[in-house]
């Protein structure tokens, strides 16, 4: 195994990269067992979940080969699920041989995340837009995406030191909150609800529950059900630090603050 | 009942969204040509939930209808744009996830509100029910009503 001609291989970190960048189990499944067609591997079965694949084939040539590999957390990365998909339909209509896919794939692996800065900015954007639409005016806009700045920041040093997901959802809900009270209390903003509610936006849940539903769907019921579970956990955690923080707030300033 | 104020407030709405949606695109790393796409379904997804409330028809009802008309928008961009359905729905559904429910069921879970946090509690999930409905729906049909041709294979 590992050679670049073979055809297994090729699926299987096709399916990797495609499961790595939050897709989901359908297309992962899909996309190995076209390749395996596509390349005429004579035996290619696959089972995939949220966190490993299986997979066994036998190519032409006789050679066998079984893999599987645990597959820890995911981050969304759309850009490279939308790059696989392009590779697996030009590889359909027989546009690659194994080792030219190989090296496209490599390239795909590569491709960057959005740089820190426009990811900030872009959170902040995104915060105080939902700010707005949540019914906030002009001035809680401006606290949501000062928010949403700190928010874009702590994550990313939150990333950088491995923190559990637990812990990072939880404390960056009360870091949000901590920014938004504080500052509607300096007399920034007019709606503290709304101003939170913005900020928060980030940390929602809404790729696992869309992935787990597509899950569902398909009939994949065990990793829908790991997603949904995701989805659960990270709500709770956002609603247990959101109100602890509003909590000890209103217990120091007496209620004044609320 | 809806006058020139209402339609102005809905457009700016709609803009907001639009942007708003683009902001979660690139968080999650959506490839540059895919933005405009990405921000339009995030925009009519948030249009038809603000006309379903503004009719009067609820919350839960206005995040079914716009979870549908959003997740029609992805499939017949993705059949157009040659990308994963995903990339628009998993961007586009942003403004209807209920981070507001999230946010009022916490405060007043520990504000001792109780009878409140379970109303937004249950709430919150009605509404996470009402976009896996709509998802699950639209992702379900055949592929012939986004491309208008017949079908070869899954988007």
């Amino acid at each position: 195994m590992g050679d670049d001609s073979s055809i297994l291989e090729l699926s299987f970190q096709m399916g990797e990269t495609l499961l790595r960048n939050g897709a989901e189990i359908s297309r992962v499944q899909e996309t190995m067992e076209r390749v395996a067609r596509a390349y005429h591997a004579e035996k290619f079965n696959v089972y995939v979940l949220t966190n490993a694949i299986f997979a066994i084939g036998r190519e032409q040539d006789g050679e066998h080969s079984a893999e599987l590999k645990h597959i820890p957390g995911t981050t969304t990365h759309l850009g490279r699920i939308s790059a696989v998909n392009q590779l697996s339909r030009e590889i359909e209509e027989g546009k690659h041989s194994v080792e030219e896919a190989r090296q496209i794939l490599r390239e795909i692996q590569k491709i960057p995340y959005s740089s820190l800065p426009l990811a900030t900015l872009a959170c902040g954007v995104g915060s105080a837009c939902f700010s707005y639409l949540f019914g906030g005016d002009g001035l809680d806009a401006l606290t949501a995406f000062l928010c949403g700045l700190v928010l874009e920041l702590y994550l990313h040093w939150a990333d950088t030191c491995k923190m559990t997901k637990f812990l990072t959802n939880l404390s960056a809900s009360a870091l949000v909150t901590l920014c938004g009270a504080g500052l509607f209390g300096l007399g920034i903003g007019h709606h503290m609800d709304m101003i939170i509610i913005g900020s928060i936006i980030r940390l929602v849940p809404g790729v696992a529950l869309t992935t787990s539903i597509r899950d569902f769907f398909h009939s994949d019921y065990l990793s829908g059900t790991i997603r949904m579970f995701d989805a659960l956990l990270v709500g709770g955690c956002i609603a247990i630090g959101v109100g602890v923080v509003v909590k000890g707030i209103s217990l120091l300033t007496g209620g004044s603050l609320l | 009942m809806i006058d020139l104020t209402t339609l102005l407030h809905w457009g700016f709405q709609t803009i907001v969204a639009f942007v708003s949606t683009i902001a979660f695109a690139i968080i999650f790393h959506t490839p540059k040509k895919e933005y405009l796409f990405c921000g339009i379904t995030g925009g009519v997804g948030w249009l038809v939930y603000l006309i379903c409330v503004g009719m009067g028809w609820g919350v839960v009802a206005g995040s079914f209808l716009a979870t549908v008309a959003l997740a029609w928008f992805s499939r017949i961009f993705a059949f157009r744009r040659k990308a994963p359905v995903t990339v628009f729905l998993i961007t586009g559904i942003f403004p209807l996830v209920p981070g507001a429910g999230i946010y009022y069921t916490g405060y007043h879970l520990f504000m001792s509100d109780n009878f409140l946090a379970l109303d937004k509690g249950l709430e919150t999930v009605k509404i996470a029910i009402a976009i896996a409905l709509g998802i699950g729906i639209v992702l379900s049909l055949p592929s012939i009503l986004f491309t208008f041709r017949r079908p070869r294979r899954l988007p």
